[in-house]
């Protein structure tokens, strides 16, 4: 465990650190916390040339309420969201997303971009995100862009940052009301990545609802008939389930049996877990 | 090389390290600090855990030139803590270890979840705990010796919220 030889930088601006992970001729990377970076390189499934440490750049920190909802670094880390110390307008929701990431040692140091950046299939941040339709701004050499969440990860361990591109943070508006929400996790052990990640939202009594599940395929899908089923006033279990399949039909391929059960089920217990509130 | 000037333990070492030198190997083999353990060096079994800047950190996921200007407490660092005697004393008390492997990063762990859980209960520690790893005691001793641990630690006058893992 062991990564190969690298070249390490730490720049002093944003700027500085975007013409270095563009240098031509080597491959680079950013690295912010490191908790799936610093794995990945010692397993040499990671190979680079010059690794760019962006974990002090001050740009990447700010955290502020905004008049629309929440500004997020992209250097904001897990325990930062579980402890509170980030503005929550989601009812509680990101702080118990954050709190069920990884370990705690993990939870330190691993930041929301990162986990974005990387989009693993099954990591929390992104089905979040989408589900709480967040914006991703984004430096780079091109200048500045703001994308979805949902538009910016377009398949397993693939989004649309080029080289040189480096996450600036997030961009999450607050719900229109009081905001209701479910989330369950199946991980064989707390800590693990999931086997399926529901998150369901809604705002106030009678809002739509949202419904994003990950884990399942590439990267997390919004399961609108699902959505659509449990805004309808006395849906019963049945009526879910069914729509539920229909999402799982429509949103993802190759789920064997059990694999349809498991998420149905954690889908059904998010959604439970939003009633009760 | 990369130049690195860390406060290691309240004292001030300086080094050129390889940049793909993690933590770990820096406390281990460079400083001669070998209570810090490693097991699967790639974040899953937390026997290196070590503090960073106050914070409970796995050294094996974080490279020397990373913990640049930073502080770093290792268990021997902690030798005079009075919340890591009274664990010590628990964890014999409790016969909380075996072989000992993931003793010190439990250690460090069980200082870390104290400081930020009250009293914790059986199931807290229990979650807290769920990053280290050991394969001989099945847990229970671990667990009995920081929940009593807990109990005997003086009351902080305002404790932090247990954050959103209460929330079930």
């Amino acid at each position: 465990m062991k990564p190969a030889p690298f070249e390490y930088i730490r720049p002093k601006s944003v700027a500085e650190a975007s013409v270095a992970l563009g240098r031509r001729g080597a491959t680079t990377a950013a690295i912010a916390g490191g908790q799936s970076l610093i794995p990945m390189l010692g397993l040499r499934v990671a190979l680079i040339d010059l690794l760019v440490d962006i974990s002090r750049l001050d740009d990447l920190k700010a955290v502020t309420e905004t008049p629309d909802g929440v500004w997020l670094g992209s250097l904001t880390t897990h325990s930062q969201i579980e402890d509170g110390k980030t503005p929550d307008v989601f009812g509680g929701l990101m702080r118990r997303v954050a709190g069920q990431i990884s370990y705690r040692a993990v939870r330190n140091h691993g930041t929301i971009g990162g986990s974005v950046a990387l989009a693993d299939p099954a990591a929390d941040w992104p089905c979040c995100l989408i589900a709480l339709d967040a914006t991703v701004r984004v430096v780079g050499r091109s200048g500045v862009s703001v994308q979805r969440v949902a538009d910016f990860i377009h398949d397993s361990y693939a989004t649309t940052l080029t080289t040189g591109d480096i996450i600036m943070g997030f961009d999450i508006p607050a719900p229109k009301a009081a905001l209701r929400w479910g989330f369950a996790k199946v991980a064989r052990k707390s800590g693990a990545f999931a086997h399926s990640i529901a998150v369901v939202t809604a705002a106030g009594k009678d809002g739509p609802a949202t419904v994003v599940l990950g884990a399942a395929g590439p990267r997390p899908r919004p399961m609108a008939a699902t959505a659509n089923q449990l805004a309808v006033p006395a849906t019963t279990e049945e009526q879910l389930r069914a729509a539920i399949a229909t999402d799982l039909d429509a949103n993802f391929e190759g789920l064997d049996a059990y694999q349809k059960r498991m998420h149905t089920a954690n889908i059904l217990r998010a959604a439970r877990d939003m009633r009760t509130q | 090389m990369t130049a690195i000037t860390v406060e290691l333990n309240g004292v001030k070492v300086v080094d050129d390290v390889e940049p793909r030198l993690s933590l770990a190997d820096f406390l281990r083999d460079r400083c001669g600090l070998t209570a810090t353990h490693l097991g699967c060096e790639h974040g899953a079994c937390g026997a290196c855990t070590v503090m960073v800047d106050g914070l409970a950190t796995r050294s094996c996921l974080t490279l020397a030139a990373m913990a640049d200007g930073r502080s770093v407490s290792t268990l021997e660092g902690l030798r005079g803590d009075p919340l890591m005697a009274l664990l010590r004393r628990h964890f014999h008390e409790s016969h909380a270890l075996q072989c000992g492997f993931c003793t010190p990063g439990m250690l460090i762990a069980a200082r870390d979840i104290l400081q930020r859980h009250t009293r914790p209960d059986d199931k807290t520690v229990r979650h807290e705990l769920s990053g280290q790893i050991c394969r001989c005691t099945g847990y229970a001793n671990i667990v009995k010796a920081i929940v009593a641990a807990g109990q005997k630690m003086p009351q902080e006058p305002s404790p932090p919220p247990p954050a959103a893992t209460s929330q079930s």
